[in-house]
């Protein structure tokens, strides 16, 4: 070996050892960001354990089964309802000529935004014997409440995930196939049952799973309904001092929702590929005829009861306000809303922070340790709010009670919950960029940082910036872990219809509710425009 | 305007359409537009029992849109189509492709992917007897030559099992007609020429009616029985492969089946006066003393001439282009008349850009001729 190279060899190793350095340093890093963001969830077993062998007996009890099994009957009923709302749309607006087709697909997804909690409280405030609409029609109409009133305002708020779900497997089904069938002495019902049908299967079961842990984890629409499912009950428990009968049932929860997530998961699986086929796709068309009119209905009701009902509920009190309302101690203020905005900004802030070494991680690095530093926060996004809630506030009281009840860890309780969605947005985006152009700016004399810094940062920078509002936006919308974790006499929008709520006093929360829808509004279009990137990228 | 007719073989499809079977598809006056654009215009068309006829054009002159029209998948805006002499289309009618006695074989073979290769073929035949079905499923798997893949998936199987499966598909319920829509572009190269033996075998083997549809002329001429050159939306010649391709109707047929150059005279005294010298009548086809004072534009296809090397000042041309196809050479000569021709040489006859050459006319076939347009 000569001398030089010699050299040269030695320079590598060092530059080697330094990259290696750098490489461990940086999954130490992430790795104790992980770690912290999930060891609260390990309090809930602390708690349990306080009970020592009562918890057996606690965990078997007729209530708790009652519950679950009203948990998972809600779950049923809504996923069906759900399903048979969704599909439909789908169908109609991705394979029947309707006019206005871009217009309904907009609107009937967008219920997807608008918290289910908006829709429970504009139904429960609308309906009843005594209500406004009652008033307005001059016929008395029946309440909206329990069991079947949070099935059908939850069916209301969810069929979109089986609704954008369905669609997409319908726009990627190959055209030719149904043509083939009918060809093949398949009428146009048949070619739907025997070749469309099993093709959109997946895509409609992806979604269903979507809506089934979406009710399990929905906080505010049984409470508002008062429907004793597991997030009404672990409430209830913690508000009666019950401390570790509430971490009981937010772990059976949390099961619940694991058996959920492993069917989605191999669902995934499956799915991957499998229905790839070549050709013309989604423009199997139906003819509806003159039918396309009336079939108009279908989105037109849906949209009614689920974006048009609620607002014009708010709209209403708003404009009449209310009598005796201004003798309560509930007076909205516009320091209610800066409450909102402080506490998810600082929420989008940390969570950019926290996301930017584990996305760029595992988008660059193959690795598996990387990847699933990438997956493991996810835990966070699907643990439902009201368990997080209940972890922290036993975390706090136990190991930090200078936190307990401080806007600290409440952002906290956001970052772990959110924080998964600005992964999301910037890995993807950081996929885009071509690791060739940082390899030419390596070349061209740049340093890694400064080539990052030069190069990679400016074209993630809108994954950043989407990243961030997502995050933004849902805290803003966040019921259960602001509910627990808010420090006293704080009040954020979401707090304030709670307890508008809790009073009855709806006419107060009409200010705040508005907000939120278009907080709502606002998300669906980060989404929108999201997906709009993600098609780009294909194209 | 002259009155231009290729007698011989217009007899010859005459003798031929006698001896051929009955009409089982027939296009009458169909014709289809998208809007502004006429995609079939005024198409009329006979397919005989157990024929396979090719129709050919360029991409875009409405052979697709008239498959489809066939298949049911789209309606005629007029016209008429019989399947085996009953209406599925025209004025007031219209039968759905379920409905119709027709297959079709797609381009991207359109193979269910969520069944299996026995289960697909099975698809149009399940209102079948069980038995009955599961023999014809037999049958056709071995047919197609894939009865060890009955339980594989669409996505485990080459391009070639693809499409041997599709037409398995296509024929289970044995149809009237089989329509073949561009059915090897979606293959390899390499494999198109075995697989379209193998098709038309199959093909043949069942005995079924079958349209195909094509712009490969190579693939027209060497599957077909009969050939029917589509443009704008329209038959411009109908007739067996070596007929159309040795006597073209039109200049269009000329040039879009194989090169086509082409050499103008007035047609006088018997014979007619050249870029390539004279060329008496009885060496044309059909050119008839009737004709005697128009002017003429002779076929000649690169196999029909010669180009010797000239000296400078001598021959009738110059080589402007040269095209190497491996076994041979097509030069592109540019006659000191105006005219332009290709000739084709062996790959050993090598001859320079700008080389003077002599050009002349060998055959041993009549050659064909348009009016002057």
């Amino acid at each position: 070996m000569s001398g030089r190279e010699r050299v040269g060899s030695l320079a590598e190793r060092a530059a080697d050892q330094f990259d290696l350095a750098l490489d461990t340093g940086y999954a130490a890093l992430v790795t104790a960001i992980v770690v912290v963001l999930l060891a609260p969830l390990a309090w809930l077993v602390i708690d349990v354990g306080d009970l020592g062998t009562r918890a057996f007996a606690l965990a078997s009890s007729p209530q708790t089964l009652a519950v679950l099994g009203r948990s998972v009957a809600l779950v049923g009923v809504v996923t069906a309802a759900s399903i048979l709302v969704g599909v439909p749309l789908a169908v109609l607006t991705v394979q029947a000529s309707i006019p206005f087709r871009r217009f309904w697909t907009v609107l009937i997804a967008l219920p997807l935004a608008v918290p289910s909690y908006l829709g429970a409280f504009a139904a429960l405030s609308a309906f009843g014997p005594t209500g406004p609409l009652s008033e307005t029609l001059g016929v008395p109409l029946p309440t909206v409440e329990g069991f079947a009133g949070a099935a059908v305002v939850l069916t209301l708020y969810t069929y979109p995930y089986v609704f954008l779900t369905t669609r997409s497997s319908l726009l990627s089904l190959d055209a030719s196939l149904v043509e083939a069938a009918r060809t093949l002495n398949c009428g146009r019902l048949g070619a739907f049952r025997r070749v469309t049908l099993p093709q959109i299967v997946p895509g409609i079961a992806a979604g269903a799973l979507l809506v089934a842990l979406y009710t399990l984890a929905d906080f505010g629409t049984p409470n508002f309904m008062n429907v004793q499912v597991f997030t009404q009950f672990i409430y209830s428990r913690h508000n009666a001092h019950m401390q570790g009968y509430a971490a009981l049932l937010s772990i059976q929860l949390l099961a619940v929702t694991g058996v959920i997530l492993a069917a989605e998961s191999r669902l995934g699986a499956d799915d991957s590929g499998a229905y790839a086929s070549r050709g013309n796709r989604g423009g199997a068309e139906l003819d509806f005829g003159v039918w396309r009119y009336p079939a108009m209905i279908l989105p037109a009701l849906v949209a009614t009861l689920a974006l048009v009902l609620p607002i014009g509920i708010f709209a209403m009190w708003l404009l009449r306000g209310g009598p005796g309302y201004e003798f309560s101690q509930l007076t909205f203020s516009w320091r209610i809303g800066y409450n909102s905005v402080y506490v998810s900004l600082l929420a989008a802030a940390v969570s950019v922070l926290v996301a930017l070494p584990i996305a760029l991680r595992s988008a660059s690095k193959g690795s598996r340790l990387s990847s699933l530093a990438a997956r493991i926060p996810y835990v966070g996004y699907a643990t439902p709010g009201i368990v997080l809630a209940i972890a922290l506030v036993s975390f706090s009281l136990d190991v930090a009670s200078p936190l307990y009840k401080t806007i600290p860890l409440l952002v906290f309780a956001y970052v772990v919950r959110f924080m998964p969605q600005a992964i999301g947005s910037v890995r993807a985006s950081t996929m885009q960029v071509d690791g060739r152009l940082i390899e030419a700016a390596r070349t061209l004399g740049r340093s890694r940082f400064d080539a990052f810094r030069a190069v990679t940062l400016p074209l993630i920078a809108p994954g950043i910036v989407t990243g961030a509002a997502l995050v933004f936006l849902t805290s803003m919308k966040e019921l259960p872990a602001t509910l627990l974790l808010r420090p006293l006499g704080f009040d954020t929008l979401v707090t304030f219809i709670w307890r508008a709520e809790e009073a009855g006093l709806y006419g107060q929360a009409a200010i705040p509710a508005f907000v939120l829808v278009v907080v709502s509004g606002l998300s669906m279009a980060v989404l929108l425009t999201q997906e709009n990137q993600g098609e780009d990228r294909v194209t | 305007m002259i009155e231009h007719t290729v007698p011989s073989a217009a007899d010859d499809r005459v003798r031929r359409e006698r001896e051929r079977g009955a009409t089982v598809l027939e296009l009458d006056g169909v014709t289809r537009s998208f809007g502004p654009e006429t995609a079939v215009d005024d198409l009329t068309l006979s397919v005989h029992e157990g024929e396979l006829l090719t129709l050919l054009g360029p991409s875009g002159c409405g052979k697709t849109t008239t498959l489809r029209l066939l298949a049911g998948l789209d309606r005629p805006d007029q016209g008429a189509i019989r399947v085996d002499g009953e209406l599925v289309a025209g004025p007031d009618r219209f039968v759905s492709p379920e409905a119709r006695d027709v297959g079709l074989v797609f381009q991207s073979f359109a193979l269910f992917p969520h069944l299996s290769v026995a289960e697909n073929v099975a698809f149009g035949i399940d209102d079948w007897p069980a038995e009955e079905r599961a023999r014809r499923v037999d049958e056709l798997l071995e047919l197609v030559g894939l009865s060890e893949y009955r339980e594989h998936g669409p996505d485990d199987l080459s391009g070639g099992q693809r499409q041997r499966v599709a037409l398995a598909r296509s024929l289970a319920p044995e149809p009237d007609v089989l329509l073949l829509d561009e059915p090897f572009s979606n293959l390899d190269v390499s494999l198109r020429t075995e697989m379209r033996e193998e098709v038309r075998d199959i093909i043949k083997e069942t005995g079924v009616t079958a349209v195909s549809v094509t712009h490969d002329q190579e693939e027209a001429l060497s599957i077909s029985d009969r050939v029917a050159v589509i443009a704008d939306g329209s038959v411009e010649q109908v007739g067996r492969p070596e007929v159309v391709f040795e006597q073209p109707e039109s200049r269009f047929v000329a040039e879009f089946l194989g090169q086509a150059g082409f050499v103008t005279g007035e047609f006088a005294a018997g014979s007619v006066e050249t870029d390539l010298g004279t060329l008496p009548a009885d060496v044309i086809e059909g050119l008839e003393p009737e004709y005697e004072g128009a002017t003429v534009d002779v076929m000649v296809r690169p196999d029909d001439l010669v180009a010797t090397p000239a000296d400078e000042g001598q021959g009738n041309g110059t080589v402007v282009n040269r095209h190497y196809t491996g076994p041979s050479f097509v030069y592109q000569v540019s006659l000191d008349g105006g005219d332009t021709v290709y000739c084709e040489h062996n790959h050993a006859d090598n001859l320079a850009l700008d080389q003077r050459v002599r050009v002349d006319v060998r055959v041993d076939h009549p050659l064909a001729w348009f009016p002057r347009e």
